[in-house]
């Protein structure tokens, strides 16, 4: 196992490795430039040409993108033009309020899509497997500004109990924590129908395995059988699927960043790609993948945990 | 003292969107303290259900409309959930058809077998721990401690049908319930089941309900049977009355349709049972089987009810039939056998394979692991014009790897096999020219899955007909027709879907398939082996008439050595990809053996009741196949292994005639080279009893 991790390892920074060139070069190649951009389109000729040489713009690509990762190894990578600070910092700051974000509604969505899914899917169209059948399916295909909207109008404009923004700044008149009640609950919605969906087929399908009824017909009763030997069995297929929404929810929450002014990693990499910030794009990149293959490697190693068939 | 179970007069229905379905229709029969009843019947009959509804334990849909099921006595009708699982397990204990998947998978099995007594009143888990290890060492599984914390995957198919009876027998039950054991295993390892169920059974006297398809399994283990048709006992009786003078049309097919290790080659021919069950036999008024009875009488036999009426004369034997007499009177359905002259031997060889060998190297992703995969090793044969080679062995000795090779789907390490001049040993059959893939047809085991569903029958044969023949459509529209006569099947079928046909006609449209390219050898690789009984001697009935008729060869897989003693002309013996034995099937089948070939041919169940149990019974497995074999691929479980030269030293080919055995017992007794250990003298095994 330890083998693995470190064979596992060596892969994620060659592939880290392997990003950063591509994104370095993708950015490299695009249309538009770096200094134009930065000093608009009413400056001149000469002063767009003087800015390239001060950030050393003319040099060879090759050089630079050296250059880049040499400082990125030690925690420098450039500085942001939209955001107007060292990416490092930006990023630190972003990526720490999407982190905590991320981490309510893993800790919601998780345990509520378990229990949902196994009490589903245990009694295959019983009357609770048709009552969550329907509302997983009915949240999982209402989208998140929709379900946004929905909230926003019911809990702000209507009842007025909590904020409509989440800047997460304590000037704004509303405690942190009340601050985050409607992003959460935006996402664990979205998030959960899928999940308690995934959970509960998972279920169904342990629930017809002949192994039960070994279980059921040794004597064991119902709520034994499902506990010492569907559970484990059940979770198999959707851990990966689980920890997979660790991606979702730290790259991918553009929309409901964006639809509650929260100051998170999604919403920064969407105005950095409006802006061609490349040093913050190029950060970023490397900051989702390296998530990505995080979330891989302890799912492979719960994955091996959950199931003694799996060994590497 | 009541009887442990006791179905009387049941009848199970299923309640569907479009109606009800009849699944058991007044199905009565008990089973005194230490009985073992065998329920045999094909696909469908009901015979699983009958298991569930002992232990109450009905799919969803499925209840009993009329009848009672008396579990030592009491109806288990008005029990409850409680007291149902008070008899689960403690009471009645099953055994499942397949282990792997009867046994949770991520559970060690030590866990699994302690839940019985916890479950049914042992509180001390140390004292459930010793009963487990303790009953391990009754089911004869080495190391019961260290097996305890082994998980199901990590043991073999034997080991966990070991494990599963094991936890059946945990509460020690006055019954127990086993629903095909030993289906899906190879028939060494079934023999040593069937063997230990009846030690156990002398030991523990639990009554057993044994069901199988398989006639041969329940006469080994039985004392009484009841035959399953359509949901409906038509036969019970001893073993040795129904299986010496079965009285219903139905149990006469079944036996009549089965081939025997002891009959002649195929010139002989099986009697199938005409047509196939319906689901709407279930629901008639009268006789179930009548619309496939030759005896079958309108007005007697399918305008009411017919009772169970004595067979012979005594209670003891009854049979569900109103046209007793005149079966009586009429000749028995005994399989003709057939001749065993030798065959002539001069047929034109179609395909000749020398010294083949297939490896496979294991590696990961980041180099190999330096372990090799030997599938095939030195594979010498030849097959004929006409005639039928078998190649016969258990799963994983390389038989169908030695197929794939014929017929171009997998390419040999070294060897050649020369079919027409050429080597096709290496070329795989997207790049053979097609005159050499018309050469080479194959059929496979399940019909079911490998005609395309959403193609028509016409549109199967048509493809091959063209794309091998070079047929333009008309023409290929008329050899349509004449292919699907050659396997009697009725012109219209070019029309239908595959999922409108039964297994049977399917498995017949395979072979007609495989007819199109017009080859020289077929290459079956368990044509029949997912087919019932009396569809399957059909079957073995038209590839007999097929090579009877032609100069095509059949390369015939199977593990199945009844059904070899049958068909083939010559056989081939494989275990661990290396041919043991080979020759004309008379010689093969016959002394001197191979230990292998008499372990195989003392293994296989044979439907007759008075047949003595196997005098041994191969012990452990087949070696792995990544295991470097210096000696003998069989010295580890050879029971007459000659220590310090089987393991050493590989067998010498003896040859009597085109007889060729690799062995190192000679034929007269004597070792081949003189071995430094053995004392005595042993010798090839000059009968199998």
């Amino acid at each position: 196992m330890l083998r693995y991790s470190a064979k596992q390892l060596l892969n994620m920074a060659l592939t880290l490795f392997a990003v950063s060139f591509l994104v370095f070069a993708l950015n490299e190649l695009s249309p538009g430039d770096v200094a134009r951009k930065i000093l608009g389109p009413y400056a001149s000729e000469s002063q767009v040409d003087h800015l390239t040489v001060q950030m050393g713009l003319d040099r060879p690509a090759i050089v630079r993108y050296f250059e880049y990762m040499g400082k990125a190894l030690t925690g420098d990578f450039g500085d942001s033009i939209v955001f107007r600070m060292p990416v490092a910092d930006l990023m630190f700051d972003r990526l720490g309020n999407t982190l905590l974000l991320a981490a309510i509604s893993f800790a919601v969505i998780v345990p509520l899509s378990v229990v949902l899914g196994v009490l589903a899917g245990m009694r295959e169209r019983g009357w609770f497997d048709r009552t969550i059948s329907v509302f997983s399916s009915m949240c999982a295909s209402i989208p998140e500004f929709a379900m946004g909207v929905f909230l926003l109008g019911i809990f702000v404009v209507w009842l007025g109990w909590l904020p409509g923004t989440s800047p997460l700044r304590s000037d704004s008149g509303w405690a942190i924590w009340m601050q985050f009640v409607l992003p959460v609950l935006v996402v664990t919605f979205y998030d959960a129908g899928y999940l308690i969906a995934m959970v509960r087929s998972s279920m169904v399908e342990v629930m017809r395995q002949p192994y039960i009824r070994t279980a059921l017909l040794k004597g064991m009763s119902f709520n034994r059988v499902v506990s010492r030997h569907a559970l484990r069995n059940a979770l198999i297929t959707p851990f990966t699927v689980i920890l997979l929404q660790l991606n979702y929810l730290v790259s991918g929450l553009v929309v409901v960043e964006t639809l509650f002014a929260y100051p998170g990693f999604g919403r920064m990499m969407l105005e950095a790609a409006l802006a061609k910030d490349i040093a913050v794009i190029e950060a970023g990149t490397l900051i989702a993948v390296s998530v990505t293959m995080l979330t891989q490697l302890f799912g492979d190693l719960g994955y091996m945990a959950l199931d003694p068939r799996i060994r590497v | 003292m009541a009887d442990v179970l006791a179905f009387e007069n049941v009848s199970i229905a299923y309640d569907h969107r479009s109606g009800r379905q009849n699944i058991l229709r007044d199905v009565s029969f008990t089973i005194a303290d230490g009985e073992a009843l065998g329920l045999v019947g094909e696909s469908g009959c009901g015979k699983s259900t009958v298991a569930l509804a002992a232990m109450r334990y009905l799919p969803r849909g499925m209840s009993i409309v009329e009848g009672r099921i008396l579990v030592e006595g009491r109806d288990t009708a008005g029990l409850t959930d409680h007291e149902l699982s008070r008899i689960r397990g403690n009471r009645i204990a099953m055994v499942y058809q397949d282990p792997m998947s009867s046994l949770n998978p991520v559970m060690p099995i030590g866990r699994q077998l302690m839940e019985v007594p916890l479950l049914h009143g042992e509180t001390d888990e140390a004292a459930a721990f010793r009963r487990a290890v303790a009953m391990l060492e009754e089911v004869r599984l080495p190391g019961a401690a260290a097996m305890m914390e082994r998980y199901p995957h990590q043991l073999s198919g034997g080991q966990q049908q070991r494990v599963v009876i094991a936890m059946a027998l945990m509460a020690e039950p006055a019954l127990l319930i086993m629903d095909e054991p030993t289906t899906g295993l190879d028939v060494t390892i079934e023999a040593a089941i069937l063997e230990l169920v009846r030690e156990l059974r002398a030991k523990f006297g639990t009554a057993i309900l044994f069901i199988s398809h398989n006639l041969g399994t329940v006469a080994r283990i039985c004392d009484r049977i009841g035959v399953l048709y359509a949901g409906r006992l038509v036969e019970t009786g001893n073993i040795a009355s129904v299986f010496h003078a079965p009285a219903h049309p139905y149990t006469r097919g079944l036996l009549g349709a089965l081939p025997r290790l002891h009959g002649g080659r195929r010139r002989g021919r099986l009697r199938p049972i005409e047509g196939t069950i319906a689901a709407a036999d279930r629901a008639r008024m009268g006789c179930a089987f009548a619309p496939r009875c030759v005896y079958a009488v309108r007005h007697e036999c399918e305008e009411r009810p017919v009772p169970m009426v004595p067979a012979n004369g005594s209670d003891a034997h009854l049979a569900r039939c109103v046209r007793l007499d005149a079966i009586r009177a009429s000749a028995a359905d005994a399989p003709t056998i057939g001749n065993d002259e030798p065959v002539a031997g001069d047929a034109p060889i179609l395909l000749s394979v020398r010294n083949l060998t297939k490896e496979y190297k294991l590696g990961g992703m980041f180099g190999g692991t330096g372990k090799v995969v030997r599938a095939l090793t030195d594979v010498d044969l030849d097959a004929r014009a006409g005639e039928t080679l078998a190649i016969v062995g258990e799963s994983g000795c390389g038989k169908s790897t030695l197929a794939k090779i014929i017929s171009g789907l997998l390419t040999a390490t070294s060897g050649e096999a020369l079919i027409g001049g050429t080597d096709v040993a290496t070329i795989p059959v997207d790049i053979r020219p097609p005159d050499l893939r018309r050469q080479v047809q194959m059929v496979f085991q399940n019909p079911d899955s490998t005609l395309n569903p959403s193609h028509s029958i016409a549109y199967a044969l048509t493809r091959p007909l063209r794309l091998l023949r070079n047929l333009a459509n008309r023409d290929a529209k008329a050899e349509v027709s004449k292919l699907l006569a050659q396997v009697r099947l009725p012109a219209d079928m070019a029309e239908r879907m595959p999922h409108q046909l039964s297994g049977g006609q399917r498995q017949r449209v395979a072979i007609a398939r495989a007819l199109a390219g017009n080859p020289g050898l077929m290459v079956a690789d368990e044509p029949v082996s997912a087919l019932d009984v009396s569809v399957q001697a059909a079957i073995l009935n038209l590839l007999a008439e097929l090579l009877e008729s032609s100069q095509l060869g059949l390369v015939l897989i199977s593990h199945d050595l009844a059904l070899v003693r049958h068909m083939a002309d010559r056989v081939a013996v494989m275990y661990l990809g290396r041919i043991v034995e080979y020759g004309p099937v008379e010689q093969v089948f016959a002394p001197p053996y191979h230990p292998y070939t008499a372990a195989l041919l003392a293994a296989a169940p044979t439907p007759d009741p008075d047949a003595e149990p196997p005098d041994r019974v191969l012990e452990g497995s087949m070696p792995s196949p990544t295991d470097v074999i210096v000696g003998c691929p069989f010295a580890s479980r050879c029971p007459e292994r000659i220590a310090g030269l089987c393991e050493t030293t590989p067998p010498p080919v003896r040859r009597f005639g085109e007889h060729r055995i690799a062995c190192h017992l000679d034929l007269d007794g004597t070792p081949a080279q003189p071995a430094a250990e053995t004392g005595g003298r042993v010798g090839i095994r000059s009968s199998i009893s």
